[in-house]
């Protein structure tokens, strides 16, 4: 037989088809209706905002891995842009150009880069740049243009307080939740998504879909966001029933603010989750407590932002100690 | 999510990958390999001792006559696959890449067979020999594991004193994709498989058996279901289409649902398997005195123009398979013996068939080179994949880090090597790479430390 010079590799020979761009792809495509969506509701503001996040975010790995770190650039992975679109995603879609460039510079540059870039970070880069920019700039950030009014405009938007924001205002100078419910949008509105909100969160509906999208294409398994909004609605609806008239009903807390954006999109973030499914069930439930925490006796209408970034950090210490179940470990044989 | 619920069949619980099936050999019926003018017969085709040859160069052998008898408990005996002249003992390359003694014959025109062998096709129902004459039979006749792990299976049918197998287990998975040299055999071969599942059960004194075959192999599973419903204590399961379906601790865990202790063996939670390959050679061996000299092999890829499976003696090299399946594809990259996923890569193709050979895979040049690995991401893709429930990317880690008592400590030791990782992993880190060799690292250290 003719010798021919054979390829020698250790087993297995064959892999499967999935690889990082085509995970991060299929991230951006499970974003995408609810993007569209935010288009038709907020208008330019919206795609600027992406367009400016997105881009800046992939420059400034760009730039970071080329010039500062010294090494190959791998943009085309589409982990930038899939940061980029999850800080759109969670800033109001008339938030000032410059600041959606500072939040990418500080999700990219800080909570990425600073770490060794993908697969380093302890902290959901997305999330380091939004609550950053929450914390600094906390008027612009808490500045919601309201649906469907001045969508052809970049500048002098209507704006309105997010539904959680409202109650909790409300509440704090002294209204009764009853009225104030009354002066809210129905449950159905948070679904449609026809409510004030950031950029991304406001179509529950279509985030649902995202995630669907995202389950079938095998990029990430239910636990996380069932578990984190399940949590959600069982310590919220507990609190519900000690006292109706002073807590949320627990699923006007599920459909409200980013809690779906949060459980889906940001909580599922790879890099910045446990490995194993004990660890996820610990992580998950810690953040939907949190958020609820947060929301109810925090100084901030919506806490699932800080919830996941708290989470992050005891990411390394339940991959320590929360070990997947061993084949052989308990011997029930019989 | 809902799956489950309208999943009836048998499997194991952890992990586990569903790779494509690319069976393209299907349904061929088993064909038999010429034999080449030269055989090659390296004296270690199973794990453990190698065989010591009790052959001089010039001498003749015929076929069926031992030319290498066991070089200590694990081993076992290797006969003439052919009849011939010893033409020389010497260093050879075999399938693992590195050089082995090996018995090469030249092989005689005439075929000539040892005393005593039943070369008959005829099929032999009644088992007249004693227990101890079947466990002497299946020393005798060298028959190792031919499922890939080629454990002799003399020691596996001789159970230790103060343990006690209740129940024997046929591993009939085959879960390897492309393989099929199992399931034409179980079709070919059934009447001969439920004899031989009779005399292990014989051999381990146990009164019941279950042959474990995958739900990709409707008409074997038909066919022994119907042949073991005549028998006591014989019985036929369909397994679900999981990659490693047929990992022996998978395959008890799936079947009886016991779980083989870390570090321990299926005796030790009252089993024995054994592939049916394994089987039908302990048929042969006990049956017809006929030693353990050939076996069935599919010959298979995406680009060969004949994919098929054969009958091919011992020692017969590599690329008369691949001639007998039309020669070597144009596109040719890599040369697996095995499986795609744990099969060994060649190097060579004059390289001889052995014990082991379950399958010639030939992968064409573009799915023969992998792909650049890149940074873990933390996908955890590797840990909810692992059928033992260990975590690849940790284990991979303290390896490169020489962190040697950690990978210990997280039980590396207990891979079985399947590939699911390395498979699964959306970086193509060389997950299972690091593992092997943390796997020799660590074991090492504890022979040193208890010889010490």
């Amino acid at each position: 037989m003719d010798s021919k010079l054979l390829t020698v590799s250790p087993s297995p020979h064959i892999h499967q088809e999935q690889t990082i761009s085509r995970i991060m792809y299929d991230v951006i495509l499970a974003m995408l209706p609810a993007f569209a969506f935010s288009v038709y509701v907020f208008g330019l503001g919206a795609l600027m905002v992406t367009l400016i996040a997105v881009l800046s975010a992939v420059l400034f790995e760009f730039l970071i891995a080329k010039y500062l770190l010294k090494r190959e650039p791998d943009i085309l992975d589409g982990s930038a842009v899939v940061t980029g679109m999850l800080l759109a995603f969670n800033v109001p879609s008339n938030l000032p150009w410059w600041l959606v460039v500072i939040g990418s510079f500080v999700a990219i540059g800080i909570g990425k880069m600073s770490f060794g870039g993908l697969g380093n970070n302890p902290f959901n880069p997305a999330l380091v740049g939004r609550v950053f920019l929450l914390v600094s700039f906390p008027v612009q950030m808490t500045t919601w243009p309201v649906p469907f009014e001045s969508r052809m405009t970049l500048t002098d938007v209507t704006t309105g307080a997010t539904p959680l924001g409202f109650i909790k205002d409300g509440l704090k100078n002294g209204e009764s939740l009853a009225n104030l419910m009354q002066d809210v949008p129905r449950h159905i509105d948070f679904l449609l998504g026809t409510q004030p909100g950031s950029l991304g969160e406001i179509s529950g509906l279509l985030l649902i879909l995202g995630f669907l999208f995202l389950l079938i294409r095998k990029v990430i398994t239910w636990h996380i966001p069932v578990i984190i909004i399940g949590t959600m609605f069982v310590f919220s609806g507990m609190l519900w029933y000690i006292n109706p008239e002073r807590f949320l009903d627990p699923t006007f807390q599920i459909l409200t603010g980013g809690a779906l954006l949060g459980a889906i999109f940001m909580a599922t973030d790879y890099v910045t989750s446990p490995m194993t499914v004990r660890g996820v069930v610990i992580y998950s439930a810690g953040i939907g407590i949190i958020t609820i925490l947060i929301r109810v006796f925090g100084a901030y209408p919506e806490g699932i932002s800080f919830a996941i970034l708290i989470m992050n950090a005891f990411v390394p210490l339940l991959n320590k100690y929360f070990k997947p179940s061993r084949f052989g470990e308990k011997v029930k044989n019989g | 999510m809902f799956m489950f619920m309208f999943n009836t069949l048998k499997t194991f619980p952890k992990g586990g990958i569903h790779p494509p099936e690319s069976k393209l050999s299907v349904d061929r019926p088993i064909q038999r390999i010429p034999l080449p003018a030269n055989i090659k017969i390296p004296i270690s085709q199973h794990i453990g001792v190698p065989s010591v040859p009790t052959v001089e160069r010039g001498e003749s052998v015929k076929t069926g006559q031992v030319i290498a008898k066991t070089g200590g408990f694990v081993s076992a005996n290797i006969h003439a696959p052919a009849t011939g002249k010893i033409a020389k003992i010497s260093e050879e390359m075999d399938v693992s890449g590195y050089r082995r003694m090996t018995i090469m014959i030249r092989v005689a025109k005439e075929e000539e067979w040892a005393d005593g062998i039943d070369t008959s096709d005829a099929l032999r129902k009644e088992i007249s020999l004693t227990r101890e004459q079947v466990l002497e039979k299946i020393l005798a006749g060298g028959i190792v594991g031919m499922g890939g792990a080629t454990f002799p299976s003399h020691i596996k049918v001789n159970v230790p004193k103060g343990k006690k197998a209740d129940v024997l287990i046929i591993n009939g998975a085959e879960c390897e994709p492309y393989l099929t040299s199992d399931h034409q055999l179980m079709l070919e071969k059934s009447e001969e498989l439920i004899v031989g599942t009779r005399i292990l059960m014989k051999a381990l004194d146990v009164n019941k058996a279950i042959i474990g075959i995958e739900n990709n192999k409707k008409d074997a599973i038909d066919k022994l279901s119907a042949l073991a419903d005549k028998e006591d204590g014989i019985s036929v399961e369909a397994l679900k289409v999981q990659y490693p379906q047929g990992g022996e601790k998978q395959l008890i865990k799936a079947l009886i649902n016991r779980e083989v202790p870390s570090g321990k063996l299926p005796i030790d939670v009252g089993t024995v398997v054994h592939n049916v390959g394994t089987t039908f050679a302990v048929y042969e061996a006990v049956q017809k005195n006929k030693p353990l000299i050939e076996r069935v092999i599919t010959v298979t890829g995406k680009s060969v123009k004949e994919p098929g499976n054969f009958i091919a003696r011992l020692g017969t090299p590599v690329s008369s398979l691949i001639e007998a399946v039309g020669g070597l594809p144009e596109d040719t990259g890599k040369v697996i013996s095995g499986g795609p996923m744990m099969g060994k890569a060649l190097n060579d193709l004059d390289i001889p068939v052995t014990k082991g050979t379950s399958g010639i895979l030939i992968l064409p040049e573009k799915e023969s080179a992998r792909a650049k690995s890149k940074v873990c991401i933390r996908c955890s893709k590797c840990v909810s994949t692992c059928p033992m429930g260990l975590e690849p990317f940790y284990l991979m880690t303290t390896i490169q880090r020489g962190m040697n008592d950690e990978a210990e400590k997280n039980r590396i030791l207990d891979c079985i090597e399947c590939g699911s990782c390395a498979y699964i992993c959306p970086s193509n880190r060389e997950l299972l790479d690091y593992i092997r060799l943390g796997k020799a690292t660590v074991a090492n250290l504890i022979r040193e430390r208890q010889s010490a």
